[in-house]
């Protein structure tokens, strides 16, 4: 195995951080819904993650049974099996090996020199939200006007035909956590998605993944509000604005427990009045909805840490923490993941001291890091982003090896949504969201000539007739994928 | 050995010396040169620099005593990259006004504004481009978005610069003239396509003194006489008019334009430019563009396609790679180089796309983007694929001088390379 003393090493610091396998089972035990049908129950008693939400109606396009053979299958879950086979069936994987048999009548790939990962996850994208084209009546990413608006959901505002969408499938991304944007300290719900051709959110709605909550710190918010007049104007004033809505929130979820309990005491009680933007951050408090924290300076993180305990919630992620390689033994120790980009950077003050180096420091001290992409342009191409970021990590003496890296845009992804459990590694029962390279990922001619969601061959680069075109680009001059 | 030193491309060492060696004799030997024109892809040649220029390249080049060698053991030596659209050391943080200098809003300056006199060669942009393997650079003004008058025709003047260590960045001035057209052109228009190609013609109309009676009419576009002074160099032909468009219908107009006032264009942007490849071909007009871009963004990038740079390349259009940005990600113009090769721009097209096409469009190729005899000493040593990201330039030349491989951001992950306990 390439890289293989250096894969020791890192599995070693893996190992020596403290907090790692809780923050695992944290995620793992997060109590989800099954199936669709359960997802979105309104019939539930009180606030939480999927009280009022609309069910996913996802279901997992027809496939055929179907093997790739003799690829370098790199798995997220550890391994670089030389040529490997895969099988998946019934939209799951079945089997990956390298003396795997090819059941009869399976639909056979020939992966000679070809490349074989999971499916891309990008753990922080607008598609659908901020959609192309990006005009007038179009834009749904903030709702900027109130510093605190967790009452929002993005999926109530994803536009299915968004073009982008079909360009990421083509980069490879599977699945995708659509995120409000970060113009307020709280923006609002994020939902994960599963990223095929539908023609509503509800359709794509990844079944059973948690919510998750966006906040956001620094530059953003407080130049937005600043700028009118208004609170927050400041970083001080921020971190007022998140601790008032807290208590708000703690004080809601005591009112919503109290009448619980009365009620299972077989007491006659009239229930609290929901409040939507309580009802999800009482969410968070529950330990339902995952918090992806929008988040540039190591002070700032350092600071939402702090926040985070002083109200007992759990910060899953945080995101472009450029600044995240000068904290990461408190990230570490917190158990806390960093989504970030590779070389993006200097774009305001907050983003001046990003380093391409950033992912490494991370996972060197055993970070787990995310490449996110925040634009769909890098969205088609995390797989580089990782590379960028590898490279530049081995230029400084961290020789983190491709089996590695290759969570970066994968497993680890699917952890921060919460779906680890369901997708991200070639493992057997997973979803079989599977990505075939015409070359190594992790170098800039590889292209996504196959993608697999669930099984279903969604796009082949040898085949337009696989490649969905949104309803937008018909009777356009759209050029190739 | 007959040399005085040998040393390795990449190591401290050998900068240090080389660093020493300012206007000497330097011989990169055991190159895998790969270069456009005439020296071409050499597999195992020498590349010898004297002073600032290079002073031979090939097979077989006979090494003076008196040399510095670096042995390059087989590695990758290009001529430095050339970056087309940057407003390198005209910006360092985009959203702190003080520190940008790329554009403005007074009314008596558009086609005026002339880059060579807000350069910050201070700006840490410089070197951390320049570790992306990126010598020269065109400096280009854009428009102050915020300006909502929009009543500026043209943003200004471009410089190329150099990217080498010191205070002196400006390389030449006045190498070219910045107008946006398309959308945003036809806002400054008063919101008409059709009202901007109106003023534009107007203008050259009155520059080339078409129309003989009475005063030149400028068409209303607020230009002073200054910005009519830097224009005349435009309207005679002499200097590029570097027009950002974008669709394929406002290319045509662009093309019709230069040919109904025989100006000089270079499009940028022009996303939707392989819809009229056969059109910008016969015009012999080069094209800048950045080939991740293939976005439906707006509507006049409906038919934005990764495969822009590769179908250009096929009907003989001449085609310069931009990074992502023209500030931070300047330096990822080598992987889009390499992106464009992904769907289906032949390797050695893309090469050239990033040097010496960038010095053609603007007149420098007898200096610039190759290495040539005689050409100034612009070298990159890489250890491995240029285009590939987990390459990675050793050694880096400007004029001959070997650069520092050290950049602010280089100093930060020094800084926290070890963890703190």
């Amino acid at each position: 195995m390439p890289h293989g003393s250096s894969a020791h090493r890192f599995a070693k610091a893996l190992r020596k951080v403290p907090g790692r396998v809780a923050i695992m089972t944290a995620l793992l035990t997060v109590p989800f819904p099954a199936s669709p049908a359960l997802a979105g129950s309104s019939a539930k008693a009180g606030p939480g993650a999927e009280y009022g939400s609309y069910p996913s109606t996802y279901k997992p396009l027809p496939s055929r049974e179907t093997a790739i053979v003799n690829a370098s299958i790199l798995t997220a879950a550890g391994a670089l099996i030389e040529h490997g086979t895969i099988v998946m069936r019934q939209g799951r994987i079945l089997a990956v090996g390298k003396d795997v048999p090819v059941p009869a009548g399976a639909v056979t790939i020939d992966g000679t020199g070809k490349w074989v990962t999971p499916g891309v996850i990008d753990a922080h994208s607008h598609l659908g939200v901020f959609p192309a084209p990006a005009v007038k009546g179009q834009v749904d990413l903030n709702e900027n006007v109130a510093p605190n608006t967790a009452e929002v959901w993005a999926e109530h505002a994803i536009w299915p035909q968004d073009p982008n969408f079909d360009r990421v499938r083509a980069g490879g991304v599977t699945s995708m956590l659509i995120l409000p944007g970060s113009s307020n300290l709280f923006g609002g719900r994020g939902v994960a998605i599963k990223n095929v051709p539908a023609l509503t959110a509800q359709a794509m709605k990844f079944p059973g993944a948690p919510y998750d909550l966006k906040m956001a710190c620094g530059e953003n918010p407080k130049s937005r509000y600043g700028s009118r007049g208004r609170s927050p104007a400041t970083r001080m004033g921020n971190v007022a604005g998140y601790r008032k809505a807290w208590i708000d929130a703690a004080d809601y979820l005591r009112k919503w427990d109290a009448y619980n309990e009365k009620t299972a005491r077989g007491e006659d009680a009239a229930p609290p009045k929901r409040d939507l933007a309580l009802e999800t951050l009482a969410g968070v408090l529950k330990g339902e909805i995952l918090v992806q924290n929008h988040c540039y300076r190591a002070d700032e993180m350092a600071t939402m840490i702090d926040l985070s305990k002083e109200f007992g919630y759990r910060i899953t992620a945080f995101h472009h923490a450029t600044e995240a390689y000068k904290v990461a033994g408190l990230l570490a120790a917190n158990g806390i993941c960093v989504a970030t980009w590779a070389d993006h950077w200097g774009f305001k003050m907050e983003a001046y001291d990003a380093i391409e180096e950033n992912a490494a420091i991370l996972a060197k001290a055993g970070v787990c890091v995310v490449m996110h992409s925040d634009s769909a342009e890098r969205a088609q191409r995390l797989n580089v982003q990782a590379a960028i970021a590898l490279a530049a990590g081995r230029r400084a003496g961290i020789d983190i090896p491709k089996t590695e890296a290759v969570k970066w845009f994968t497993a680890y992804p699917a952890r921060i949504m919460g779906v680890a459990d369901r997708t991200g590694t070639l493992e057997p029962g997973k979803m079989a969201d599977v990505v075939m390279w015409n070359h190594d990922p992790f170098s800039i001619y590889a292209i996504a000539e196959k993608v697999f969601i669930d099984g279903a061959l969604v796009f082949d680069a040898d085949d337009p007739a696989t490649q969905h075109r949104s309803d937008f680009e018909l009777g356009q001059p759209a050029g190739d994928l | 050995m007959f040399c005085k030193w040998i040393y390795t491309a990449g190591t401290a060492a050998a900068l240090a010396l080389a660093g020493s060696a300012q206007a000497e004799t330097i011989a990169i030997i055991n190159a895998h040169i790969v270069t456009p024109g005439p020296v071409g892809d050499v597999p195992e040649g020498t590349v010898l620099i004297e002073g600032d220029r290079i002073a031979a390249a090939g097979a077989n080049v006979a090494v003076p005593a008196s040399a510095h060698v670096i042995d390059a053991k087989g590695a990758p030596v290009t001529p430095g990259l050339i970056a087309v659209d940057t407003m390198l050391g005209l910006k360092e943080v985009s959203s702190v006004s003080g520190t940008t200098d790329n554009h403005t809003t007074s009314p008596g300056i558009s086609a005026a504004l002339d880059v060579q006199y807000g350069l910050n060669p201070d700006s840490t942009m410089i070197p951390i481009a320049r570790l992306g393997g990126i010598t020269r650079a065109v400096a280009m003004p854009d428009y102050d978005d915020s300006d909502k008058q929009r009543h500026l025709a043209f943003a200004g003047q471009a410089a190329m610069i150099s990217l080498e260590e010191g205070p002196d960045i400006l390389f030449k001035p006045r190498i070219g003239m910045v107008l946006e057209m398309g959308e945003h052109g036809a806002q400054r228009a008063g919101g008409s396509r059709a009202a901007e190609i109106i003023r534009l013609r107007m203008l050259f109309d009155a520059l080339q003194h078409r129309k003989q009676r009475g005063k030149a009419d400028t068409g209303g576009t607020g230009l002073s006489a200054a910005d009519l002074e830097a224009l005349r160099p435009v309207a005679s032909g002499a200097m590029p008019l570097i027009v950002s468009v974008h669709s394929a219908p406002d290319i045509r107009q662009a093309l019709k334009l230069a040919r109904d006032y025989r100006l000089k264009i270079v499009l940028n942007g022009a996303e939707e430019a392989w819809r009229a490849a056969p059109e910008i071909a016969s015009a012999h007009v080069p094209v800048m563009l950045t080939p991740p871009s293939n976005m439906p963004s707006s509507f006049e990038l409906l038919g934005a396609t990764l495969h822009n740079a590769a179908m250009l390349n096929k009907a003989g259009v001449e085609i310069a790679i931009t990074g992502n940005d023209p500030t931070h990600s300047v330096r990822d113009m080598r992987f889009n180089a390499g992106i464009a090769v992904s769907r289906g721009l032949p390797y050695a097209a893309a090469i050239e796309a990033i040097t010496l096409t960038p010095a053609r469009m603007f007149g420098l190729d007898g200096q610039l983007g190759s290495i040539a005899p005689g050409k100034i000493a612009d070298i990159v040593i890489w250890d491995g694929d240029p285009l590939e990201p987990l390459s990675g330039p050793t050694a880096i030349f400007v004029a001959g001088k070997v650069q520092p491989m050290t950049s602010r951001q280089r100093e930060l992950r020094d800084r926290y390379l070890e963890p703190a306990p």
